[in-house]
Order: structure tokens, then C-alpha cells, then sequence
């Protein structure tokens, strides 16, 4: 099943689905290559779970085609389909031993000889003493293992994960990201996943694509995802983004702009927009990304870096950074992450700072949008 | 109780007295059960123990009962009444069945499809409450009437040749004829099948549906494999609650049928009420009880529904 000349790679093709006048998900092209950890990364009711459960076939499209590899998969029942779901709740059947639960898939296709199967399979999950068990006399992280083992002893040639993490506390669902993770690499399966944590995403996934209000608005690897968000909506869903609305003085290969007085640049390369001169633009930058220093070390900051002057108005410890909300006339409420190698004693709530960066790690987006898409969102499904 | 049972012996023998609350608390349970084991002592144990006494008494009604350990009175109430006793519980079984095939399409259906009918059916269900048992019955009298147009179309698709064959009616008349006792008690006992099952199925989670479809089960076989083992408890008391009333019930067999056609509990209300033996009565109606209770647990053990959650 990891012969890529099987040309496994799942398709679809302008699907969409509407419930009466509700659309749950817009048109929407999207490639999952063979192989690989794909996730899709939404607040709830954005339409990922839908676009998965019609990969599944428990959903219909209203628009557009499935494809699995070369084989148009639309209007086929999830039974007839090369597909198995771990599902959110898990779905293990209750009156079924673990065992039985796992040889579900293989005895419904005639297999006969299951034991050898399902006792690897056990193994790869590491739940071999549990076979004779029923489910609800497992904790939840062990039924989660059953139910990817349920899933993967089809040999599917995608298998979709329907936040199967979601129940977990978050020890356990770190302990299980990286099994997944191992199970996957393993056995080379495609695997989708939807998952409404961007952490979750980023330490799993090779391509995660990034889902709001039934779209896609960014796809592409966890750290392209993260350095050069193109929309404000993955700017703030993915990790925290400082987001300041400027207008362009300038705009060549090195993009000048001026917020309340201040002049930041940035590299035209990374805007998502094409900054016009006049124009607005609405410019970006990581927490982590920043430096602080006391304003009476102005000076010492390197020439050609971007700055912006402000004062501390609350700090907060963390163990390994802390985490300064500064207030400038430029913007209010900057975020600036500072790891905890030397604390300056001097940065307290109220002390005058000087913010600075490196202009390469600043990013442009275009100023027409909500700039608070994506925070309240966090909040909500958090 | 336990952890927050008193301190390890604190040395308290002056002063205030300790604070005690768990006697008072301890005696809540009982107190709230108290009602509940009243009940069933004046209802339950005490006319068994009455009836007990009964059925091993010997006399008559002019010169007074009297116990005399008299157990042959069951010999002889099982020998007497054993076609009796079988008739019954074949017309229990057959009405069990019955309703089990015609009450779980139902059931199912108001549980998975119905969508914003269901309580209006499930009304619908109950709705045959709101008139008398007995009332009831009678109608069926009625629609069963010989010539009637239910009988006629019987006949003319050849239904009473088959359960005249199965010796289930006679030439073509339904009333007075098992088909029609088996019709009344399949009748009144519908909605006794119909709503544990119901209740059981309305239970299922229906993403189990999904997840055996993912799994490659036909609709077909997500069913038998999946929604029928899970709705086992609602089979269970719904054919319970089926066939231990429809196997003491006298009113179907009364009303619907024949001489032919008498279920123990005709003979028992006859012993009590007409030819006055109590006790020959009170040992018709234990060895029915046995009968059922030993059936009972058969099935009880064979369904084994204890496995599920």
C-alpha cells in the first residue's frame, strides 16, 4: 500500500456542501499527496470535519468530485470506499471485545484468519494484554489507540482522523501526537487530520491547510505556515501576531512604511499584497521575533533594524520566557516574548522600551482585512 | 462513609460531645426506602404468603378451608390443567413473536428516521391507553366478525387456508379460533414490546452506524452486527413484558375465543370465581409463576445481555 506508483494521492475537486442555505464548505480544490501527514486546521464550524467526512463518504458533495488516486470515489458508500475514519467520540463498538473491535474491518471483508492481524496490530498500539477487554473498561487514551488500531489494520490508503485528540488531556494528547506521528511514519499511509488545535497541527502534520468560514486560506508546511502568513485570520490562529496598520511610503524591493511617526521596513518578498505607494498596508510581526532594551540603550541597538518606542504595561513570567504587553503610540498592546537567559531588572510595568527587530522578519498583509480575524476564534474553541 | 468516618479515636470524653452525624445520616437510606418495602409487603408478600396458604388447604366453601399441607393439589392441578398450561404458553410465545416482528420495525423507525415525527408517533403509540383494555378487546369482536370485511379479505388472499392448516382457525372464521386469541394478545401487548425497544435503540449512538460503515459493514450487516446486539436489552424486557402478562391474561381468550381455546388464566379465574376451589386456584397460579419465572431465567441467561453497557 506505500507503492507510490499506486498513485494514492486523494483529490478534490471543487467540492462543496450546503445545508439548505447554509454553506458548510465553499468550493474547494485541494491535493493530499500519497504519503504524507496532512492537516486541516479550523476553529469548529469551519468546515474542516465536513470536508473530511466527505473523503469518507458520510457526507455527499453537493458540488465538485472525490478522487482517490485515479479512481473517482464520489458517490461511493463508505463501505466501498479504501478509506477508514478514527472518529472524535472514537465510535468503538461497545458490546465488542478490543479484539473484536479491531477485526471489525477484516471479517467484514471475508477475512478469515484475523488473530495474527489483529495481535500485530495490538502490538503496533501497545495494547496487547487488553484484547479480551470491552471498551468502556479502557481509560480514554487506550479506547483512542483502539480506534486508530481499528482503522489501520484495513491497510486504508487514507486514513482520516477526526480530532481523535480532542478528548484527551493535554499530557496524554502530547504523548499521543507523537505516537500518531510514529504509527504514521511507520507505516506510510496518507493520513488526514482535523484538528482545531494549531499546535497539534504543526507538530504532526507535513502540510497543514489552514480553514475559515468553509474556505481555505493558507496551505503549505507548519513553518512557511507560520513565518508567512498570508491573511490576518493564520496570522493570529497560528501562534500570536503583532499586527500594525502602516501606510506605504515607498514600495521597491524594500517596502518603507510609517505607522503614527514611525518608519518600519520590510522586505517586498514578504508581503502577501503588492504595496503600493499611499497605500495601506498592514504590517506583521512574531512576539518572539522582537527584542526589548530600556530606552536609554537606544543606542546601542545596530543601525537597520525596525524600532518602536513604548512602555511596559504589564509583564508576565513563564519559566522559560517572559511576556511583555507594551503600549506605543504605534500600536497598543504589543506582544514581545523575551526568553529568560539574562532578565534585565529594569523591565518592569511602566519602564520606558525600545522595541526592535530585524526588517527580514517582518511580513506584509493586505490592510482590507479584519485585522482581528482569527483571535476571538482561539478563544472559542480553546 | 468510610472517609469520613470519625477521627482514629480522638481522646474526647470531656467536653461537648462529638460531633455525630453519620447515625442520622446513616438511617436516610432506609427511611426512603421504607415506603417501597411497605408496599411491597402489603402487596406483594403478604397476599403470596395468603395465596401459599391457600393452595395447601383442603375443605369448601360451606364448612371453611383449613391447612392441611395438602400438596397434592398441585399434582393435581398440573395433571388436570396441562394442555391448559401449554395452550398458554404457546399463545404467549406465537403474541411475543409477533409483536417482536411487527414492534421492532417500528420501533426502529420512530428512533432513527422519524426526525421531528417521533413524538408525535411515539403519542401515537401510547394513544390505545386512553381507551379501556376491555373496551378494546370488544372492538376486535367486532372487526373479526364472521362475514366482516376483515375475515373476507382473509379468505380471499388465501391467509385461512394457511393458518387453517396450521390449525390457527376453522373453515372461515377467525373469531373463537386461536388466530383471533393470538390477534387480541398481540394487539394489547404492541406497545409493552415497542417501547423498551425503543428506549434501547433511541439509545444507540449513531456515529457506531457510521464507524461499522467506514469499516466496510453493508447497511445490512452494520445491523445484525452492530444496532441488533446492541438493542438486545430493549428485546429482552419488551418480549418480558410481553409474554409474562400474556401468559396469565384471561380476557383475550375470554372475549375472542373459544372453550377450545382456554388459557390457564381462564381456568384460574373459573376455579376462583365460579366453581369456587381457592384452592386449586392459588395452585394454578403458582405453578404458573414457577413456569414463568423458570423461563425467565433461562432466557435471562441465554440473551446474556448483563455483557452489555
Amino acid at each position: 500500500m506505500t507503492d507510490k506508483t499506486e498513485g494514492g494521492d486523494v483529490r478534490l475537486s471543487g467540492i462543496s456542501k450546503h445545508y439548505g442555505t447554509f454553506t458548510a464548505v465553499h468550493p474547494l480544490d485541494l491535493t493530499v499527496p500519497q504519503g504524507s501527514f496532512f492537516a486541516l486546521l479550523g476553529a469548529s464550524g469551519c468546515g474542516k470535519t465536513t470536508t473530511l467526512r466527505m473523503i469518507a463518504g458520510l457526507e455527499e458533495p453537493s458540488t465538485g468530485t472525490v478522487h482517490l488516486g485515479d479512481r473517482e470515489v464520489t458517490h461511493l458508500p463508505p463501505y466501498k470506499r479504501p478509506v477508514n475514519t478514527v472518529f472524535q467520540s472514537y465510535a468503538l463498538f461497545p458490546h465488542l471485545s478490543i479484539f473484536e473491535n479491531i477485526a471489525f474491518g477484516l471479517r467484514r471483508r471475508g477475512i478469515k484468519s484475523v488473530k495474527k492481524q489483529v495481535e500485530e496490530m495490538l502490538e503496533l498500539v501497545q495494547l496487547g494484554q487488553f484484547a479480551q477487554r470491552k471498551p468502556h473498561q479502557l481509560s480514554g487514551g487506550q479506547q483512542q489507540r483502539v480506534a486508530v488500531a481499528r482503522a489501520l489494520i484495513n491497510h486504508p490508503q487514507v486514513l482520516l482522523l477526526d480530532e481523535p485528540l480532542g478528548a484527551l488531556d493535554l499530557k496524554l494528547r502530547r504523548q499521543m501526537q507523537l505516537e500518531l506521528k510514529r504509527i504514521q511514519t511507520e507505516v506510510g499511509i496518507t493520513f488526514v487530520h482535523v484538528t482545531h488545535d494549531q499546535e497539534e497541527a504543526m507538530t504532526m502534520a507535513d502540510t497543514v491547510a489552514v480553514m475559515n468560514g468553509g474556505r481555505v486560506e493558507q496551505l503549505g508546511a507548519p513553518a512557511e505556515l507560520y513565518e508567512n502568513p498570508r491573511t490576518t485570520f493564520v496570522a493570529n490562529f497560528l501562534g500570536t501576531s503583532n499586527l500594525i496598520e502602516a501606510s506605504v511610503e515607498s514600495a521597491g524591493s524594500d517596502v518603507v512604511v510609517s505607522a503614527s511617526g514611525t518608519t518600519l521596513r520590510l522586505p517586498a518578498t514578504r508581503c502577501s499584497t503588492t504595496p503600493r505607494a499611499g497605500g495601506k498596508l498592514l504590517v506583521g510581526v512574531r512576539p518572539e521575533k522582537v527584542s526589548l532594551v530600556p530606552a536609554e540603550e537606544e543606542n546601542a541597538i545596530a543601525a537597520g533594524r525596525n524600532k518602536i518606542t513604548g512602555r511596559i504595561a504589564a509583564s508576565s513570567f513563564i519559566g522559560v520566557s517572559t511576556q511583555f504587553v507594551v503600549d506605543s503610540p504605534v500600536c497598543a498592546e504589543l506582544e514581545v516574548y523575551v526568553q529568560n537567559i539574562e532578565r534585565d531588572a529594569r523591565l518592569v510595568p511602566g519602564a520606558e522600551v525600545v522595541l526592535h527587530w530585524n526588517p527580514e522578519h517582518t511580513f506584509g498583509l493586505d490592510a482590507a482585512q479584519d485585522m482581528e480575524a482569527g483571535i476571538e476564534t482561539v478563544e472559542e474553541s480553546a | 462513609m468510610t472517609a469520613t468516618a470519625a477521627p482514629p479515636q480522638a481522646p474526647a470524653p470531656a467536653g461537648p460531645p462529638v460531633h455525630k452525624p453519620s447515625v442520622r445520616k446513616r438511617l436516610v437510606p432506609y427511611w426512603l426506602l421504607l415506603p417501597g418495602i411497605l408496599w411491597l409487603l402489603v402487596f406483594f408478600v403478604l397476599p403470596m404468603v395468603y395465596q401459599a396458604s391457600t393452595s395447601v388447604q383442603t375443605g369448601s366453601l360451606e364448612e371453611g378451608f383449613e391447612v392441611t399441607w395438602h400438596f397434592r393439589t398441585y399434582w393435581d392441578a398440573l395433571t388436570e390443567y396441562l394442555p391448559q398450561f401449554l395452550r398458554s404458553l404457546l399463545y404467549a410465545g406465537t403474541a411475543t413473536a409477533l409483536c417482536l416482528l411487527l414492534g421492532y420495525p417500528l420501533a426502529y423507525l420512530i428512533a432513527f428516521k422519524a426526525g421531528r415525527w417521533r413524538g408525535l408517533l411515539l403519542v401515537l403509540v401510547i394513544a390505545p391507553f386512553f381507551t379501556s383494555f376491555l373496551i378494546r378487546t370488544l372492538a376486535w369482536k367486532t372487526i373479526l366478525a364472521d362475514g366482516g370485511p376483515v375475515v373476507g379479505a382473509l379468505n380471499a388472499v388465501g391467509f385461512l387456508d394457511v393458518t387453517s392448516w396450521l390449525g390457527m382457525t376453522e373453515g372461515d372464521r377467525v373469531l373463537a379460533t386461536p388466530l383471533a386469541v393470538v390477534c387480541g394478545l398481540t394487539y394489547n401487548f404492541l406497545p409493552f414490546m415497542i417501547l423498551p425497544l425503543y428506549s434501547s435503540l433511541e439509545r444507540i449512538d449513531t456515529r457506531l452506524h457510521e464507524a461499522a460503515g467506514d469499516l466496510y459493514a453493508r447497511p445490512a450487516t452494520v445491523f445484525r452486527k452492530v444496532t441488533f446486539p446492541l438493542s438486545m436489552p430493549g428485546v429482552v424486557s419488551g418480549t418480558l413484558l410481553t409474554f409474562i402478562p400474556a401468559s396469565g391474561d384471561y380476557v383475550n381468550a375470554e372475549l375472542l375465543g373459544s372453550t377450545d381455546t382456554r388459557m390457564i388464566g381462564n381456568v384460574i379465574q373459573s376455579q376462583y370465581l365460579r366453581i369456587l376451589d381457592y384452592p386449586t386456584a392459588a395452585a394454578l397460579s403458582f405453578i404458573l409463576m414457577a413456569i414463568v419465572l423458570i423461563m425467565v431465567t433461562i432466557y435471562i441467561r441465554r440473551a446474556g445481555t448483563e455483557d452489555l453497557v
